[in-house]
């Protein structure tokens, strides 16, 4: 999640009210957000991707000013008719197809409003962008452009100097060796040409969604900005330029409209009119088991910095044009909680007239559990996904019904385990200086392709034992699986002589009852003992215990 | 008074019966081993049953000469053999000559031969003529001698006699020295004496046999007391994972509140992992960064056409569901790759879809995946927690109602619920609880499912529903710093930790 650094002297300057720091602090988790940490000087606060509008200390101080009743419904955006247009080219239209765009006027830039703005850029990126592919940001020195602007295509050998370069490069050659142009570079690189914005002397603004050029960069001596956003979702665009709209706003500039034309059809942007969302009264009541009239919704929402209009006994939401996160009447009840205060909200316990029920299934896989342990074996609990290694090579197997995950981080941890007791070598492998004997056991899922299921991998339960010793043997085994299965299901087997290539020949069985196979005993092969780094002899067995709990089931 | 150990027992009845002495004799005497003697011994000094003298005596031993006396006799008793041979009489200087030998030595064994009285002497003319008075007389220093080169003597054990002809032959250059030696001489106290007398009587047994209880002979024997303070050796039960033992307290918690428990797959479509929860195609949630993809097997079954759609045109437009959706083109095939599920929300969906229910109270401990590279903080596999209540009535502080009691039971009375945001439920709240020892950890999310998840899968009462990580509070109650130590399956570890935690 994003994470936002306050500082308290800066923070305290945007509160309408007179507020200890730590007054403020504690109030800080009412807003939605949660503290990471906190210094004397400061303190960073992590926030939820719906809040966009917190990328900024301004967004953060406008919620906090509602909550904390300094400042009422939602804020008055003053948007001057500006005179800058925006031309778009035809060809934009298949690459990157939205664009909006702002001028700021009368910004006094320094450092750290500069870092401020940036830090929000790089979030919206990151977020509403969806890592720049989405909708990407330019910020401009405007003093330096000679408008109109013009947004277009232009083939990968155009030329210009990017920001943070001296000489000119093409743009081919900035998505292969800038930093930028390699991480963001595969979502234009296979468009025929690429898109830039320029103005009216052809001097480039951006190469979107890349870089900027060198000549617009922001310096502490920058007055006026000029924002534009290209995107390939209007919505994205049009929420993006919103709350930095607001956000610029806060910082003291004047916002001056900017005219986007394609073709015969004329945008003016930004849009900052409030949005309308009717207020239902029963459901907010319903939902948070309170009991509030219409007065004390309307505060509650003002509060969340929404306004309300009331009209033939309806209220309707007015809601400011940087709240991009409610889309349905279930975001107003959340918001009026917010207004009323989440921390005066009391619990209260429904009455609970059924009694608990555990899952059949799980009930008699503890019942296996407790037998086990009753055997004297001690659990342990490995994960489902392993390597390819452990599961196959060491153990000698046959990759058969292997279920490989696409996208493991580690070679460690790259197939869905089919059968349990590679793992448990493992965990022997890791124990050879604890005491001996070794008895352990796991009851868990594994997995194997199989057609017939809605996913064509079906998922059963194994349990699994392995005793080590110096003179672990397949007696002991037999006899623990035979006590298991008869104590716990009341369930007789044979053990029908069989080859695996895990076991040494001549001491490895299948587990059968009456005509199911259930499962392998035996006694590991020394080979797999030894690509295990083993040192005494180990017996196992494997039970299909899903297979035992359909017998069991059926029988009842 | 303790109970004498069976080799103090041993010990005492052969001191009583055989008597005391040295170490390596009271040993041999009692048939123990030098080892066992010296501790019984040890034992019963303490107790104050045997006396150990401590004395220094020494022993003789026979040095070069001496050997020498033994193979060939004394010098005097060789010079008499030649004077014998002599014919019984010869001149100073022809013996002299036949002795064969050093001055020195010649005139040593004539000086011993004469004050023994063997030999006189007398002059005629000028030569001295040397006669044997009397012969084979067999000396006590050579059968010393041979005495001392045949065993071990100690000078404080011969009888004045043979103390003069030591001290004799010791005045003899290289035949014999005495060396002081420490001698440990055990012997019974008078109370060892009286221990020893009351022990001699019992017959004393170390176990019980079946034997003795059955024939009833047992009434002759004593058991033998025990030493019942000793350590007695480490045995290690069959034992539950701490996790599985945490899941199971978890799972008795949400039974006791009438919570009905669901199982599902590990393996889910992207469609009720994501889909069906309202959770945009493009959230970045569902990157290979963050969630595990299975590779297909075939073209999963995921739902029915009708909710499909349903589901498509909430994400779109919001469907019926009074939302404004999040206005994208939904993708089927996005909906079909398969994932292991990141929580078990995806089973609960599919119950709610199946089920349809107006009431309802279900819950599930179990596995969920996250596609993280494993560090201190995070794991790739989890558990998570989860319940859900539906209800016609059923409210937020319902929801916070729930979790209190439900915390309570597992022992955590202190919560605070701090608003949040969460894709599928709307009001959201986190909770934060107070934990023993570690104080304050965020633990269950929750909130109200929002009517984009619950309409398209015909469920129209609130469902509340909430869910957390398990391992952390394992983490905070066996105070774990390292979150992989959990699933390290260290033996040692999983044997020695108490049940109880």
């Amino acid at each position: 999640m994003p994470v936002i650094t306050l500082y308290y002297d800066k923070l305290k300057s945007l509160i309408k009210g007179e507020l200890s720091t730590k007054d403020l602090m504690d109030k800080i988790p009412y807003i939605g957000v949660t503290l990471e940490e906190a210094t004397d000087d400061y303190v960073k606060i992590e926030y939820n991707p719906n809040r966009p509008d917190f990328s900024t200390i301004y967004g953060i101080a406008r919620s906090l000013n509602g909550i904390l009743g300094f400042e009422r419904g939602a804020p008055n955006y003053v948007i001057n008719e500006g005179g800058v247009e925006m031309i778009v080219d035809e060809s934009t239209q298949h690459v990157r197809p939205f664009v909006v765009g702002l001028v700021a006027r009368g910004i006094t830039l320094n450092d750290e409003l500069i870092q401020e703005i940036i830090s929000m850029q790089e979030d919206l990126h990151e977020g509403i962008g969806r890592r720049r592919r989405k909708m990407s940001i330019g910020i401009h020195n405007f003093d330096v452009l000679k408008p109109p602007i013009k947004y277009t295509t232009v083939p990968p050998e155009f030329k210009f100097v990017p920001l943070g370069e001296k000489e000119e490069m093409s743009m081919k050659e900035i998505l292969e060796k800038t930093d930028v142009g390699r991480e963001y570079g595969h979502i234009v690189s296979s468009f025929a040409n690429y898109p830039l914005i320029m103005d009216s002397l052809d001097q480039v603004l951006s190469f979107p969604p890349i870089i900027n050029g060198e000549l617009t960069r922001l310096t502490p001596e920058t007055k006026n900005l000029l924002i534009e956003i290209t995107a390939t979702d209007l919505k994205a665009d049009e929420d993006s330029l919103a709350i930095i709209a607001a956000a610029l706003n806060d910082i003291g500039a004047k916002i001056e409209s900017v005219k986007i034309r394609l073709g015969n059809s004329v945008k003016i942007t930004p849009d900052m009119s409030l949005q309308q969302m009717e207020v239902d009264r029963k459901l907010a009541n319903d939902l948070l088991g309170l009991k509030l009239n219409d007065e004390e919704i309307r505060e509650s929402l003002e509060r969340s910095r929404i306004s309300v209009a009331s009209k033939d006994g309806k209220l309707t939401a007015l809601i400011p044009r940087y709240r991009v996160d409610l889309l349905h009447q279930v975001d107003l009840v959340e918001e009026i909680a917010y207004g009323y205060g989440f921390e005066k909200l009391t619990p209260t316990l429904p009455e609970f007239k059924k009694a608990g029920k555990y899952h059949d299934d799980l009930k008699l896989i503890g019942l296996a559990r407790d037998a086990m342990i009753g055997l004297g074996c001690i659990e342990v609990m490995n994960y489902h996904l392993i390597s390819e290694k452990a599961l196959y090579e060491f153990t000698k197997r046959k990759p058969k019904t292997i279920v490989k995950v696409e996208n493991p981080k580690s070679i460690e941890y790259e197939f869905l385990r089919d059968n349990i007791f590679p793992s448990l070598l493992i965990v022997l492998s890791k124990n050879l200086h604890e005491e001996y004997p070794q008895r352990i056991f796991e009851i868990s899922k594994v997995y194997s392709k199989d057609l017939r299921t809605p996913n064509g991998i079906r998922e059963d339960y194994h349990l699994a034992t392995a005793v080590s010793h110096s003179t672990a043997n397949y007696t002991e085994v037999k006899s623990i699986l035979s006590s298991l299965l008869l104590q716990t299901f009341n369930l007789s087997i044979n053990t029908i002589p069989t080859r695996h290539p895990s076991f040494t020949s001549g001491r490895v069985a299948e587990i059968v009852s009456a005509k199911n196979k259930l499962g392998i005993i035996g006694e590991i092969h020394p080979l797999v003992l030894e690509n295990f780094k083993l040192r005494n002899p180990v017996s196992v067995f494997e039970v299909d215990l899903s297979k035992v709990i359909d017998i069991v089931k059926t029988e009842s | 008074m303790k109970p004498l150990h069976a080799l103090e027992r041993k010990l005492l009845l052969s001191l009583i019966r055989n008597g005391g002495g040295l170490l390596e004799d009271v040993a041999s005497r009692a048939n123990m081993s030098m080892d066992q003697a010296r501790r019984a011994v040890e034992w019963l000094r303490s107790k104050e049953m045997i006396k150990i003298e401590e004395k220094v005596h020494h022993k003789i031993e026979i040095l070069g000469e001496g050997k020498r006396a033994i193979e060939q006799g004394l010098p005097e008793r060789r010079l008499i053999e030649i004077l014998k041979k002599l014919g019984g009489e010869a001149k100073l200087d022809e013996l002299s000559k036949a002795f064969n030998s050093t001055p020195q030595e010649f005139s040593a064994a004539f000086g011993y031969a004469r004050s023994k009285g063997w030999i006189s002497i007398s002059s005629i003319e000028d030569k001295v003529i040397v006669k044997l008075l009397k012969s084979d007389q067999s000396p006590l220093e050579e059968s010393l001698l041979k005495e001392i080169s045949e065993k071990v003597l100690f000078f404080e054990e011969l009888s004045e006699e043979d103390k003069k002809v030591v001290n004799r032959l010791m005045k003899r250059p290289d035949y014999l020295i005495k060396k002081p030696i420490k001698i440990v001489n055990i012997s019974l106290t008078e109370l060892g004496r009286k221990t020893a007398e009351t022990i001699k009587e019992v017959k004393e047994i170390d176990y019980l046999t079946p034997d003795l209880i059955i024939s009833g002979k047992w009434r002759q024997h004593r058991l033998r007391s025990l030493d019942v303070e000793a350590v007695a050796p480490t045995i290690y039960p069959g034992k539950k994972h701490p996790v599985q033992l945490f899941i199971d307290e978890v799972r008795e918690a949400f039974i006791s509140l009438g919570f009905e428990e669901i199982l599902g797959p590990i393996i889910q479509p992207a469609f009720w992992n994501f889909d069906a929860l309202f959770v945009p195609q493009d959230h970045p949630a569902r990157d290979m960064q963050d969630t595990f993809y299975v590779s297909k097997v075939k073209e999963p079954s995921i739902a029915s056409p009708s909710l499909i759609e349903k589901v498509s045109r909430t994400h779109t437009n919001g469907w019926n569901t009074g939302s404004k959706g999040w206005g994208y083109y939904w993708v089927l095939d996005e909906a079909k790759r398969l994932v292991l599920r990141t929580h078990t929300t995806a089973v609960t969906v599919k119950y709610l879809a199946d089920h349809k229910v107006s009431e309802a109270k279900v819950f599930s401990v179990d596995k969920v995946f996250r596609n993280e590279k494993l560090d201190p903080k995070h794991l790739a596999e989890l558990h998570q927690i989860e319940g859900i209540m539906v209800g016609k009535r059923v409210t937020l502080r319902d929801l916070m109602g729930i979790l209190s009691e439900f915390y309570k039971i597992l022992g955590l009375k202190k919560v605070k619920f701090w608003p949040t945001y969460f894709p599928y439920t709307e009001p959201s709240l986190q909770s934060i609880v107070h934990v023993e020892g570690f104080g304050w950890m965020e633990l269950c999310g929750m909130g109200i499912f929002r009517p984009e998840v619950t309409l398209p899968l015909g469920v129209k009462n609130p469902v509340l529903a909430w869910g957390g990580g398990l391992e952390r509070i394992i983490m905070a109650r066996l105070q774990i710093d390292d979150i992989r130590e959990i699933y390290e399956n260290n033996l040692g570890w999983l044997r020695k930790v108490p049940l109880c935690l």
